[in-house]
């Protein structure tokens, strides 16, 4: 192990407290690395601390992601760590931009080429079809989640399979498919590393590239002592990496059934790409002689050629590595072997409806939103009680169940990061800002927020009271005491100090020095 | 009742976006390479966790590879240049290469911009022989190194092949605290040897 000085990324670290030591392998020439999931600045959780777990699930009720994150941010060793190293994943993605002059053309591109793609989705759907059962694979297409866990229950079913291995998938999470399989007797391993810790601790993944990014090396080593029977003292990442390396590999040369998803489905070819840092992609797909592969309607692109273009992107914005380790492309089954794709709407063509919300369906689930939003960083992602978190979550969540997700738009600075980040500029923040007024508008607003909302509707109504409550709310934040300021209704005071009221408002001082004898 | 498929795109059609979205072919961006393609394909790889096997002044690269081949458990070759004591062509499922400690493969090309490899189905022969093994040894002709990923897809491969994919250094995880550990479930190591592709005869 290398002992390096604090500080080898080179920048002021948001929480000193969590600087470490580097502790990861090393390149040929004996340089720490950073690429992968890799930190770029030595990091380290030091503290032990219970792990906050996410908001609380009632059924279709509403969730409550402020509850959910006051409880992440009481935990102050796993808040500071966690905000530490998504704002690492951030510095890394620039890293990574500042190396391509084409950076900004490129996301222009992807942008369009995605919007090119999903207004004429259908046509790409069709193409990719023909060519997919030209290729000798098995097309299914199912309109939900349900449809979908069905079907593919009957594939297994057909092949006897009673074991599936399977890779990271966003929308296998969406579609609930590992309760599903886990009620119908099918046992399903996971092969991701973090997608395994989580499946073991029986939580949803907390991030869409890095699933376990909340826990600290505490909390997995509690996990596999209680699962894998390993040493609970033991928290050194090799070693928790290798007990699961080695719990895993049996499953998967024993497995009957290969499972992944999709980064990007080319219509042209018929064929579906899969990124993933551990190979376990394709060693789902590869081993068994089975591969069934889930794939949202969205995942379209044209051509071979615009991967260049999204290859490009899609890892640099994740993580702020050049590529992914493997970059994998299935397109025709194995001699002897099956493959299934599975094409699953769930709600995508209704969003497609939406004039304010469909550009939300460019999304190629990289992540960079959730590393560069304050609040995400802050809260951690299972606060959100959603399948996906952050603020792309905001923006999607409530297409699934608006009365359930809507306090998700209001987990928002709406400092439009997330927006200038996104490698195919969705206007996120925007579309955060317009699901408000949605909700608002369908008196979906979380209660205290409504009646501050009532109040502030007839005083913004008003010009005259608008400007009479100004002057003297600014009277109140200087000479009310703290405990009034900061009181429960006061939602926006919570964590936050209030600015110092200006001396005079703006109205009064146009009036008093250039507006004589103008109305004001 | 309507099958998905059709409702599906029927849904689809319906709620079409309006306005004018034409197709888009990207151009090609120039990648510049100041110290020469190989260099800065060495460079990529090393920064992705992979190796290369360098060149001693007593030994070939092939004679290099072949003594330390010397000292590995089951060695299984996809090459004519490597001899291994596993034979592919007698493979009979997938997961019988899991005892394998090193696999030897050819790459159909180099990517300097990242540092990766491509390989299909034909070069691997056995799919699962370059994630089963323990370590994974790589020939790349230097002349066969193309200068970025748009480059590397325009390959007739990624049209006709079973399965194509770029390996960029060794399956790698950072999913505890971000601590960087190679062999998540794949290879533990990746190395390229350069060497020139033998002529067809």
């Amino acid at each position: 192990m290398t002992e390096l000085p604090i500080g080898r990324g080179g920048r002021q670290l948001l929480h000193p407290e969590v600087a470490g030591r580097y502790e990861g392998d090393l390149s040929q020439d004996g340089a720490p690395l950073s690429h992968a999931e890799g930190l770029s600045q030595p990091l380290r959780a030091k503290i032990r601390e219970p792990q906050p777990r996410g908001a609380r699930q009632r059924g279709r009720r509403r969730v409550d992601h402020a509850e959910a994150a006051k409880r992440f941010i009481a935990a102050t060793e796993h808040e500071k760590f966690h905000d530490e190293r998504l704002w690492d994943m951030r510095q890394k993605r620039d890293q990574q931009r500042d190396t391509i002059p084409e950076w900004e053309v490129l996301r222009d591109l992807a942008s369009q080429i995605k919007e090119h793609t999903l207004a004429h989705l259908d046509t790409y759907l069709e193409q990719f079809e023909a060519a997919a059962l030209a290729n000798g694979a098995h097309v299914h297409w199912a309109r939900d989640a349900a449809e979908h866990n069905c079907i593919v229950h009957g594939i297994l079913a057909d092949n006897g399979a009673k074991t599936l291995i399977k890779s990271k998938s966003m929308l296998t999470d969406e579609c609930g498919f590992r309760e599903y399989m886990a009620a119908v007797g099918v046992e399903v391993i996971e092969t991701d590393l973090g997608e395994r810790i989580q499946q073991l601790d029986d939580e949803g993944p907390s991030n869409i590239v890095a699933p376990a990014i909340h826990k600290t090396r505490d909390d997995v080593a509690e996990v596999f002592a209680r699962v894998y029977g390993s040493d609970p003292d033991n928290d050194d990442p090799h070693y928790l990496a290798h007990e699961q390396r080695v719990a895993t590999r049996p499953l998967i040369l024993a497995a009957d059934a290969g499972m992944t998803g999709c980064n990007f489905a080319v219509a042209e070819t018929g064929g579906i790409t899969v990124c993933t840092n551990e190979g376990n992609a394709d060693l789902s797909a590869n081993t068994p002689k089975l591969h069934i592969a889930s794939v949202g309607i969205e995942k379209l692109i044209p051509k071979v050629q615009h991967l260049g273009v999204f290859i490009r992107l899609l890892s640099r914005s994740a993580l702020g590595s050049p590529i992914t380790q493997y970059t994998s492309h299935f397109r025709k089954p194995r001699d002897g072997a099956e493959m299934h794709i599975v094409l699953v709407d769930n709600g995508r063509s209704a969003r497609l409806g939406m004039e304010e919300f469909w550009t939300s369906l460019k999304c190629i689930r990289c992540g960079a939103c959730m590393a560069t939003c304050p609040v995400y960083r802050r809260s951690g992602g299972l606060s959100y009680g959603a399948t996906y978190p952050g603020p792309i979550g905001a923006i999607i969540d409530p297409t699934f169940d608006r009365h359930k997700y809507s306090s998700l738009p209001f987990a928002s600075t709406l400092n439009g990061s997330c927006t200038n980040v996104c490698p195919v500029k969705i206007n996120i923040h925007e579309q955060i800002f317009a699901w408000r007024k949605v909700m608002a508008e369908t008196h979906e607003l979380p209660m205290v927020k409504s009646g501050l909302m009532k109040a502030a509707g007839m005083l913004l109504s008003s010009p005259a009271a608008y400007r009479a409550a100004i002057s003297a709310s600014d009277v109140a934040l200087r000479t009310l005491p703290h405990f009034v300021i900061y009181n429960p209704l006061n939602t926006w005071a919570e964590g936050r100090a209030m600015p110092p009221a200006p001396a005079r408002t703006f109205h009064s001082w146009w009036a008093a020095n250039r507006g004589k004898g103008e109305k004001t | 009742m309507t099958c998905a498929r059709d409702s599906i795109l029927e849904a689809v059609r319906r709620n079409r976006p309006r306005g004018e979205y034409p197709p888009i072919s990207p151009p090609r961006f120039s990648l510049p390479e100041p110290q020469g393609r190989q260099a800065k394909f060495i460079g990529s790889l090393k920064l992705m966790g992979g190796t290369v096997l360098e060149a001693s002044t007593e030994q070939t690269l092939l004679e290099t590879l072949e003594e330390r081949l010397k000292q590995a458990g089951h060695v299984c070759s996809a090459v004519p240049e490597i001899v291994g004591d596993r034979n592919l062509a007698a493979v009979k499922s997938p997961a019988e290469l899991a005892d394998v400690d090193v696999a030897v493969v050819r790459a159909i090309l180099g990517v300097a911009e990242t540092g990766s490899v491509l390989f299909t189905e034909r070069e691997l022969r056995i799919n699962t022989v370059a994630y089963l093994a323990q370590h994974l040894v790589v020939l790349l002709d230097p002349t066969e190194i193309v200068d970025g990923l748009q480059a590397a897809y325009d390959h007739p491969v990624f049209k006709t092949a079973a399965y194509a994919v770029f390996h960029t250094g060794p399956s790698a995880t950072g999913d505890i605290e971000g601590v960087l550990i190679h062999g998540a479930q794949g290879v533990r190591s990746l190395t390229v040897v350069f060497q020139p592709r033998p002529a067809v005869g």
